[in-house]
């Protein structure tokens, strides 16, 4: 049976305790953070899941990426399984200083967040992907608006990427253009990509789009912390932001700080937790390129993984 | 214009307005670029008021500190969020969850399907039926039958409750002349913000989820019940009301017994409103919580999944369908009196047959389980036809549009942004306060130069000046479209079937599906929003222009004729003239609708109003999102007084009552 948002009530409790599961230490559902992208969603049902088999009651509560971290404070949701370095940080240093979310540790898995090209500009551009070359080429991705400067497809501004700082820092003969939401840039890759058109924007990992579209990150001055807060560091010796952001991010796990006292089962499933960039992203192709739901996933997930989650599940 | 040679107006023709605006605005100009002072180029920030922050400060305050002694003021919001969950989650229960406890599932889709079959065959006969039956099988067989019944969950606590609080503030409103001033203005102001707005405030109180989703939704739908409401007790016939003084009804039995009985056809018309603001409302509801299709039509969208996103959306104009059709035949429902003559189970068939269906069904899916739920299996995808249809279109329509991306972009849109940017502000407040001035009288230009005031002090002037820009290209643009297709529509009959309907679809369909085909044809940037406002905003112009032709008496029409009126001279000198006002009216509805289109066209990306609306919303930065959303507002307000002033004049001139 898929579970969804399940209303038990005690009876089913019951029904369940008998099935053979765990007694569950309370009554109230565990709210689960959901958001908009695949593998999150699968994680999410994948914790559920294993929550059910602690006896727990759970809901899913579908969020902001931003908001999100307030109301897990606030305790209006317990648990987000992939909090990302690159686009969550803020929200979730500004959450956590509250003393209401607490930092549930790292996964295995690193994040990458960066310009991308798909695989056929290598070829139409020889040097790629060095950053040095993209700049020569700066023409193949020109459009009537930013020409004879090369458009970069940026992330929403507010998502505090730096990138046209970058383009000044480096001297690049480029224009950043902004979007508002994610799924914009999927429209302008899926555009471009159909037509193999120059394109150069900004992209992530793990992500469902390493499963329909074949690319690289473009390769920037390495990061260095020095880098963000020395303008003597790198190229350029007068600015800040002439390197690449980290090719290595974290990627967390975050939960109400009430859990422990409420759900103290939960709170240790919680904290033992952790997924591989493999197995994040096998969970999102199931979806993505299999096309079963999310739920489904899940419930695949569990089945094929029995080794791995047992070691999460307490005693 | 040539609208005197009609020959039809009573009162004096309005001189034209042109050229002394032209003059006045062109000096100011001319005398600005010459002193060209610091302060006329940019509103100086030690002018600025941070409303914004205050704003925000209080909602922090209340959400976080306020408190009443014995509880909090977020004791008090998170109580009535509770309160209301508690029918939320009844219906859920009935609709999709099912009573586990009780060892009940959910009702069978065949159940619902026939139920509304029998309904929609009661209020309108079999036609309906067909509609309404089929409407809900088609949410099973598509296989959108869960995220169906969580919208429909939405729809059915949000519209009575809406109705309900539409229906106390109307008779408060009918009541004290004071509080009509002050909700009418009000209401002017909430239509006039788009929904996008209402999220921030509701998020703040309210936190997160279905509840939160519902309550921003019943906000923003509750006004035309008011309206419909106050109009509906207005327009109860005196000798109506003479007779319920007279048999001696106190003035609360004269509120039940008489005059809400006899408005009862207009509030149902509000209510119908309400279902169509609820359902248009369902995808941005989503934006903090709500679930259901909306929810699942974005994520589709993130997903690039734009087959399952317009399936989603065919889904909640079904429904919109379904509901509204019900909604007005019901409006339109006169009960047969005579029936009362008969016993209940007589007069009360409809109701006992829809019970009896109901239990039939739920008792046949026990041994039948594809009554209850269709299995994944028997449900049909249209979603791969989609896909490979945008898909299809992005890559062949692509080069022929080129002239539009380069050439549009570089010599119309771009110079034209530059020009709105430019523009010192009192030269646009000249120009606005001259022609308020010019069409209404002084009380039009202190208002529209009191709502420029607002957005200058807020410190939004430049982002308005965005917001301006594009909803200005976009309603002339709508008009110069949208005008010939209404006269063509008004003309043809068989061609107003068609353009009607797919007015209709364009209105109901949820306006973030337009973006992705948008972005894949003109590129992130400023053209794809102008075209999706554009394809959102057109659909006002064409109706009220048909609207307006059609309502034409037929009076002059046959005088012109007999007095030898060619056919060209019959639409240009006769038809047009007369059906002015009403195209006007259409205009100010294009750019209400443009306006709050732009909070949407913010996803593709822009520096306008809505994306302060946009970023605020994750911020927590509720003054912000808030007060750009009343600058986007006073904007549409600006627009309508002028125009609502123009076409009141110009109706009496023409001898048309109101």
């Amino acid at each position: 049976m898929k579970r969804v948002t399940t209303g038990l009530c005690a009876a089913a409790l019951t029904a369940m305790g008998a099935a053979g599961t765990a007694q569950a230490d309370s009554d109230e559902p565990i709210l689960i953070t959901m958001n908009n992208w695949t593998s999150q969603n699968v994680l999410a049902y994948v914790t559920g899941d294993l929550l059910a088999k602690l006896g727990y009651e759970v809901e899913y509560v579908p969020s902001d990426t931003q908001l999100q971290f307030q109301a897990i404070a606030d305790g209006d949701m317990h648990f987000q399984v992939e909090v990302w370095e690159g686009s969550m940080l803020n929200a979730f240093e500004k959450a956590k200083a509250t003393g209401g979310l607490v930092d549930m540790g790292d996964h295995d898995a690193v994040t990458r967040e960066d310009w991308w090209v798909p695989a056929y500009m290598v070829e139409k551009c020889p040097g790629l992907p060095d950053w040095k070359a993209l700049d020569r080429c700066a023409e193949l991705f020109a459009t009537a608006e930013t020409s004879p400067k090369g458009r970069f497809v940026g992330p929403p501004a507010d998502w505090g990427k730096h990138y046209s700082e970058r383009i000044e820092s480096l001297g690049m003969n480029f224009e950043e253009v902004p979007v508002g939401q994610a799924a914009t840039l999927w429209a302008e890759l899926q555009a471009a990509y159909d037509r193999e058109e120059g394109v150069v924007l900004f992209n992530w990992t793990p992500n469902f789009i390493e499963a329909k579209f074949d690319g690289v990150f473009v390769e920037f001055p390495e990061y260095e912390a020095a880098c963000l807060s020395d303008p003597a560091w790198g190229i350029n010796k007068e600015m800040l932001y002439d390197c690449g952001a980290p090719a290595s991010g974290w990627l967390k796990k975050a939960a109400w700080a009430g859990v422990e006292e409420d759900f103290p089962k939960a709170w240790e499933l919680f904290g033992k937790m952790n997924f591989t960039n493999a197995q994040i992203a096998a969970a999102a192709a199931m979806v993505d390129v299999e096309g079963i739901s999310p739920e489904e996933a899940a419930q695949k997930w569990i089945g094929e993984n029995e080794a791995v989650w047992s070691a999460w599940l307490p005693k | 214009m040539s609208v005197r040679s009609a020959g039809l107006e009573e009162g004096k023709p309005v001189p034209s307005p042109a050229v002394p605006i032209a003059v006045g605005v062109a000096l100011l100009v001319v005398v600005l670029a010459i002193f060209n002072p610091a302060w006329s180029d940019r509103w100086p920030e030690s002018w600025e008021i941070p409303l914004a922050a205050w704003t925000t400060s209080a909602f922090q305050w209340l959400a976080n500190d306020l408190s009443f002694g014995l509880f909090t003021f977020r004791n008090l919001t998170r109580g009535i969020a509770w309160l209301l969950d508690r029918p939320f989650d009844l219906v859920e229960g009935v609709l999709f969850r099912g009573f586990r406890g009780l060892g009940l599932g959910p009702i069978p889709w065949l159940a619902l399907s026939l139920a509304l079959g029998i309904a929609g065959y009661r209020l309108g006969g079999t036609r309906l039926a067909m509609l309404a039956a089929l409407g809900v099988a088609y949410l099973a067989i598509f296989g959108v039958w869960k995220d169906s019944m969580r919208t429909l969950s939405l729809v059915a606590v949000t519209v009575p409750l809406a109705a309900l609080v539409g229906i106390g503030l109307g008779v408060l409103a009918t009541r004290k002349a004071r509080a009509e001033k002050i909700l009418q203005f009000l209401f002017d102001i909430m239509q006039a913000t788009p929904h996008l707005a209402y999220l921030g405030p509701v998020a703040a109180f309210f936190g997160f989820g279905s509840v939160p989703g519902m309550i921003a939704t019943a906000i923003f739908a509750m006004p035309p019940m008011a309206r419909c409401t106050i109009l509906g007790i207005r327009t109860v016939p005196d000798s109506v009301l003479e007779a319920g003084v007279m048999a001696g009804c106190s003035p609360r039995q004269l509120l039940w017994r008489v005059q809400l009985p006899a408005a009862k056809r207009t509030l149902l018309v509000g209510v119908n409103q309400v279902i169509m603001q609820t359902l248009a409302m369902a995808v941005i509801a989503s934006l903090i919580g709500a679930s259901g299709l909306g929810h699942k039509l974005l994520f589709s969208l993130q997903q690039l999944q734009l087959g399952k996103a317009i399936e989603s959306g065919v889904a909640i104009v079904i429904m919109a369908i379904v509901l509204d059709r019900l909604s007005q035949a019901w409006a339109k429902f006169t009960p047969n009196h005579l029936e009362e003559e008969k016993v209940w189970w007589q007069r009360h068939r409809a109701l006992l047959s829809v019970i009896g269906t109901v239990i039939v069904v739920s008792l046949l899916s026990m041994a039948l389980p594809f009554l209850a739920k269709l299995p994944k299996s028997l449900t049909i995808t249209t979603a791969p036809f989609w896909d490979g249809g945008i898909r299809w279109m992005s890559k062949n329509l692509f080069d022929y549009l080129e002239f539009l991306r380069d050439d549009f972009t570089l010599h119309v849109l771009i110079p034209l942004r530059n020009f709105f940017l430019w523009l010192p502000w009192p030269a646009l407040a000249g120009f606005v306060g001259i022609l308020a001035w010019r069409i209404g009288g002084t009380k039009p230009m202190l208002i529209s130069l009191g709502l420029l005031l607002f957005i200058l002090v807020t410190g939004f002037w430049v982002p308005a000046m965005m917001t301006l820009y594009l909803t200005s290209l976009a309603a002339v643009i709508c008009m110069g479209l949208g005008v010939p297709i209404g006269i063509w529509s008004a003309r043809s009959p068989s061609a107003s079937k068609v353009i009607l309907t797919i007015c209709d679809t364009l209105q109901t369909f949820p306006s973030f599906i337009y973006l992705i085909p948008v972005i894949m044809l003109f590129r992130v940037g400023d053209l794809a929003s102008l075209v999706a406002i554009i394809g959102y905003a057109m659909v006002p112009a064409i109706r009220y222009t048909n609207l307006g032709l059609s309502r034409v008496p037929p009076s002059v029409v046959e005088a012109a004729r007999a007095s030898g009126t060619a056919k060209r001279q019959m639409l240009f000198k006769v038809k047009l003239p007369m059906a002015m006002p009403e195209i006007m009216l259409g205009l100010n509805q294009t750019i209400v609708l443009a306006l709050s289109m732009t909070a949407i066209t913010a996803l593709i990306g822009s520096r306008d109003l809505g994306q302060q609306i946009l970023k605020a919303l994750p911020d927590l930065d509720t003054g912000r999102g808030l007060l750009a959303g009343l600058c986007i507002a006073a904007i549409g307000l600006i627009a309508s007084q002028m125009i609502e002033s123009w076409v009141k004049q110009r109706k009496k001139q023409l001898g048309l009552s109101g």
